[in-house]
Formats: C-alpha cells, structure tokens, sequence
C-alpha cells in the first residue's frame, strides 16, 4: 500500500472518491434545475425533462460503441505502414491488436 | 501612391524573405512586426474591388474587400503573430519562413476578387505547407509530405479544370455565388473541397499534419481548410450537398479521434470534425448560418491552435505523442495544461467561451430552418466532441495515470502565446459582441438564455460521465487505424505490384519465346549459308557449298531445252 501522504493531492484515492461525490451531485443538480428553469424546445421533445442528459449520454455511448466496432476492422499495429507489404494480401488482414492493460 | 493593388499578402511574403536573409534579433523582429502591419494593411482596405489589371483577356482583381473577407483575413494574421511568438525560439528559419509564405497565400486567397487570383494564392499555399509538413525532418514526414503535396496538387488541378471549365462557360472570372448544377462548378466544389478534408480524402490531414513538427503543426492547422470554409461561403452558400458532406466529416472525425492514440492525430482529426460543422452551416446557407460558419472559423483557428499549442508544448518537452506514453503531466506542467483544458472547454462549446457562441449560431441557423435532424445530429456530436477533444486530450495527456514523466513547463514565449489564446477564447464566450459586430450580417443573436445554458450544461456533463464510465471501453492501444488512404498508400501499390508483376512474367516468356526463335533462325542461316569465317567446305552451308561443273552443266542444259520448247509452244 502506498502511503496518501506521497501522491500528488489530487491523485489522492481520497481526493478521486469526493470528485465523483462532487460531479455526481453536480450532475443531479443540473437535472434537477429543470424544474425550475424552463428550457425552450425548439422540436417540442427537446424541452421533455432531462433530455439533455439523456441524449448526451446515449449519444456518446452510441459513438463509444460505433468507434469500438469500427476498431474490430480499422485497426492496425502502429508500424503498418512501415513495413513492406510483401506478405500482405490485397485485402486488409485480420491481424487481431492486442489490447494493453497499461491504458488506464 | 498605388496601393489598390497590393494585397497585404505581400507583406508577409517579403517577411517571409526577410527571415531567410537576416538572423537573430533582426529576424524575431521580422517574425513578430510582420504579422501586426499585415494586420494593420487588412483594415486599410474598403469594400468592394479596389482595381482591375487586364491580363490576357481577363479583368484580374488582386485585392477586394469585404467585412466577411477582412474577418477571415484578421484571424488569419492574428495566428501568424501568436504563431511566431510561440515558434521563433525553437522553430528553424526556413520552417518559419515557409510558414509565413503559406499564411500570405491564405492572405491571399481572403482578399481574391477574382478565380484566376483565388488559385495562384490556392496553389502558393499548396506549396509552402507541403515546406512545413516536410520540416518535420523524419523519413515519415518526407513520405506524408509527398502524398500531401500530391493530394493538394491534384485538388489544384481539379479546381483549376472547374474554373477553366466556368470561365469558358460563362465568360467572367468574378468570384460570385453558384451552385453545383453542371461539371465545372461541381470540379470547383470538389476542388475546395479537397481542401476542405471532406470525405472520401479526410485522409490527408490526419496523415501529414501531426508528421510535421510541434510548431509547424500549429501553423497547418489554421490556414488550409479554413481558406476552403471561406471559398465556399463565397462561392457556394447554400448548397444543399454540403450538408450532408458536413455531417459526414463532423461524425468521421469524432469515430476515428476516439480511436485514435497519437495526440497530435486526435486533434487533427476533430480539424475535420469541427471543419463539418462550417460546412453543414454553409450548406444551409442563410445570413445567420453564414455568420455561424465564420464566426465558427474564427473562434475554431484560434482553440484549435491552441490545443495545439498544449499539445507541441507536451512533445517538445517530453519527446513523446503517445496517449499511452504520456500521462501525469499536470504535476510539472500546469500552465501547459490549464491552456490545453481551456483549449478543450472550446472546442466542446462548453458556456463562456467562445466555442458556444459561435457554434450556437450554426445550431441556432439548422432550428430556423426547421432542418430537425441536422440538428440533433449537430447536438450529438456537440457531445461527441465533448467526448473526444474536450475530456479525452486533457485526460490523457495530463491526467490519467502517472506515466513518470517530470517535464519542465513550456518556455516564457510558448506560455505567452498559449496565454494569449487561451485568453481570447474566454474574451470571445463572455464578450461575444466583440466578434458579432464584424460578421458579414446584421446578428441578431443571443447566445446566453438560461435555458439554453441549461441544455448544454446537461448535454455535456453527461457526455462527461459517459467518458469515464466507458473508459475501459476506451483503453488507448498502440495501434493506428486505417482509413482511406490505405486505398493509395496500400491498395494502389498492391495493384502496382501486381501489375509490375505481370509485366514481368510476360516480358520473361517473351524473352523465352524471342530466344527460341532466334535459335531457330540462326539453326536455318546455318544450314543453309554455313558458319561464318569457315573455309571447310564440309562446314558450309546448303547455299554456300561449291558445286562440280558437270552438275552446273546438265542444270543449264535443261533450262535451255525448256525454253526451246516454250519458245515454240
């Protein structure tokens, strides 16, 4: 166990676990606020309860997953284009990239 | 004095010269005076044509102003001061001096009264940024370099078939609104467009501006396709493909900078992304959506530069532009990474910066317009980008884990200049008047209700909440992903391959086939003439063989009865 004292404050496990409280009270509010502040839709569902939220949200998860399924097929060791394509069939190969766990 | 025709293009480019001929002080001076009388030059000029020259037969017009044009042509000079300030102590002079000849050629193209004038400007840009991408020095750089040139000078001449193709048409070379109805419009669309990194070619971008190096890729990032955005809201608003083309590039940037490792390539790939929205708005093509597309332009050269900026500032001082090499910066770098988080928080248009009150505009033009579904696709990737630039760049490169890394802060002018930008994009979200007041349109806009912030605020802090509770879906990997250009960096050499191979086999069995017949005759010339240089007579051949006389004799003998008898017949 390494001891808190040494880490960067804001690095800190401590620090990490009252960020999330913070945002995550920071995130209610900013839905909560819609029961007071009227937002103006300009399509009529836009303006339902929380849809800002929920559309950032799915929205990006949609773009998450795209990005990842795209990967399946688009990606490439970094040196692809290095190497001579001697053994390279026409067609893009399935060379599958493994995935490092030093990431985060 | 006559000076209706001097574009202040020229200043930057005698200063360009100016930095390979003097050194030291003289030079910084050159570096960062140029730039300012540019500015200066670029408000001397009143609207309309100043003069026409007669060349050939055509009304050439080298300077016309315009509030739209001095605008583009301001942010343009404003990037070149803020540019030089922050590259002249590291940046070598003839990356600077290339960098000053590209901008006088976006200088240009902003102040081009006419198409003949819009394309030496368009192909002097060509040249000089192919410099700067080359000035990355590496054998990768050589290599993008020479696809990148090809890319743009290709584009050149597909631009300059279309105008050719417009002035034989139509008889005027007049910079004028059109539509993409006939085939040379539509070769000067995809001319612009080309430039514009718009799809199928987006390619190019991600592939040459982060092989450039750490200064020269701020100065690529503002100028080419921010010249492309202002040709077509010169030349095509409202054409109603360019939506579709837009929101194509605003999706395509956002996918491929989630996937993407290189920091400098995540970047380069949301030029294209934020590159779309302009192009959606001059798609719609109405006076808000133009000002939305300039304004845009604006605020986007100088964020955009500015994440570059935090970004070279990171590999000039760590030597890396790996996600997964960096990490942990904030510790030693902090003025580096409040710019870069400023510089993030605009990009995603986050309130009071000037992200917000210039994409706002373009949201705003696609909900007069009653284009539904081009706006929720611009929400969505106003949440992508939030997504992919606005958390994923900062928290790589400065957070995330602690890659070890201790690097200095950036030096005193890259710090200044960051400072500078990172200032003008608050400026610009707080005081949004500033900029609404050069707009080419009367603006009546206001970005900040209540309401609206709240929307925002929703959208993209959950966006944020997606980022990390998706994270282990968004491990970096040492990896690129293809693209496009796999077509002609891949595919076109395989199919060369395989050509050059057929070729090959072809040529070796007509070789084959060419040495059996010449075995073959030299067999016949043999038999038949002999040998050559033999004097046996055995060795000689049919023809060459002597004969005994008698046989000669009963030959003759024959022939002459033959023709007695003939003769008499």
């Amino acid at each position: 166990m390494i001891d808190e004292k040494q880490l960067h404050w804001l690095v800190r496990p401590s620090t990490i676990r009252k960020l999330w409280i913070g945002s995550s009270v920071v995130l209610a509010l900013t839905v909560l606020a819609q029961t007071v502040i009227y937002i103006k839709g300009y399509f009529g569902f836009d303006a339902w309860f929380g849809f800002g939220a929920i559309y950032g949200f799915v929205s990006c998860l949609a773009m998450v997953l795209i990005a990842k399924f795209l990967g399946l097929f688009l990606k490439r060791p970094q040196d692809y284009y290095d190497k001579p394509p001697e053994d390279e069939t026409l067609a893009p190969s399935q060379n599958k990239v493994k995935e490092s766990s030093n990431g985060v | 004095m006559e000076f209706e025709l001097f574009s202040p293009a020229f200043i930057l480019l005698i200063a360009a010269v100016l930095i390979c001929l003097v050194k030291g002080h003289a030079r910084t001076a050159v570096i960062l005076i140029a730039p300012i009388i540019t500015l200066w030059a670029i408000w001397q000029i009143p609207d309309g044509v100043q003069d026409t020259i007669k060349f050939l037969s055509y009304n050439i017009e080298p300077v016309e102003g315009s509030p739209l044009r001095r605008l583009f042509a301001t942010i343009f000079a404003i990037m070149v001061f803020v540019g030089g300030l922050y590259s002249f102590r590291i940046a070598r002079w003839y990356e600077l001096a290339a960098a000053f000849a590209y901008a006088a050629g976006a200088i240009g193209v902003c102040f081009a009264g006419d198409l003949i004038t819009m394309f030496l400007y368009w192909e002097l840009m060509a040249i000089f940024s192919t410099i700067v991408v080359w000035c990355g020095g590496t054998p990768g750089a050589r290599a993008a370099g020479i696809r990148y040139a090809i890319m743009h000078l290709l584009g050149g001449v597909v631009l300059k078939v279309g105008i050719e193709g417009v002035v034989v048409g139509t008889g005027s070379i007049q910079i004028q609104p059109m539509l993409a109805t006939d085939f040379s419009t539509w070769m000067i669309l995809i001319g612009i467009l080309i430039n514009a990194a718009a799809p199928p070619v987006s390619a190019w971008l991600a592939d040459a501006y982060p092989e450039s190096t750490p200064t020269g890729s701020v100065f690529l990032s503002a100028f080419t396709t921010k010249t492309a955005v202002l040709a077509l809201i010169l030349l095509f608003p409202g054409e109603p493909v360019l939506i579709g083309i837009g929101l194509f590039m605003v999706m395509y940037g956002i996918i491929f900078a989630l996937l993407e490792n290189d920091v400098r390539r995540i970047l380069a790939y949301s030029v294209v992304n934020q590159v779309g929205f302009m192009v959606v708005a001059v798609g719609i093509g109405t006076e808000m959506a133009l000002n939305g597309a300039t304004a845009h332009a604006f605020a986007h050269i100088i964020y955009k530069a500015l994440l570059f900026m935090s970004a070279g500032v990171v590999i000039y001082r760590t030597g890396k532009n790996k996600c997964m090499e960096l990490g942990g910066l904030f510790r030693t770098m902090p003025l580096t990474c409040v710019c870069g988080i400023i510089g993030a928080l605009a990009i995603s248009s986050f309130p009071l910066t000037s992200g917000f009150t210039t994409k706002s505009m373009i949201s705003q033009a696609a909900v007069d317009g009653n284009l539904m579904w081009v706006y929720m696709a611009l929400t969505a990737a106003s949440a992508g980008v939030f997504l992919h630039a606005g958390i994923k760049f900062p928290w790589f490169v400065f957070f995330q884990k602690d890659s070890g890394l201790r690097p200095k802060d950036a030096p005193w002018n890259m710090g200044l200049a960051m400072i500078i930008f990172a200032g003008l994009c608050i400026l610009l979200g707080v005081f949004p008047e500033l900029l609404y007041t050069l707009l080419p349109y009367p603006v009546d806009y206001e970005p900040y209700s209540i309401g609206k912030v709240l929307f925002y605020l929703q959208l993209l802090l959950f966006s944020g909440l997606a980022f990390f509770v998706l994270l282990p879906l968004m491990k970096r990997t040492m990896t690129i992903s293809l693209d496009t250009d796999w077509l002609w960096r891949r595919a076109a050499v395989a199919v060369v391959r395989v050509v050059e191979r057929v070729l090959i086999s072809s040529g070796e069995a007509l070789a084959k086939k060419r040495d059996r017949l010449q075995k073959f005759l030299q067999r016949l010339a043999v038999r038949y003439l002999g040998q050559p240089h033999t004097s046996d007579s055995k060795e000689r051949g049919v023809f060459a063989r002597s004969w005994p006389v008698g046989t000669t004799a009963l030959w003759i003998a024959g022939l002459l009865s033959a023709y007695v008898l003939l003769y008499y017949l």
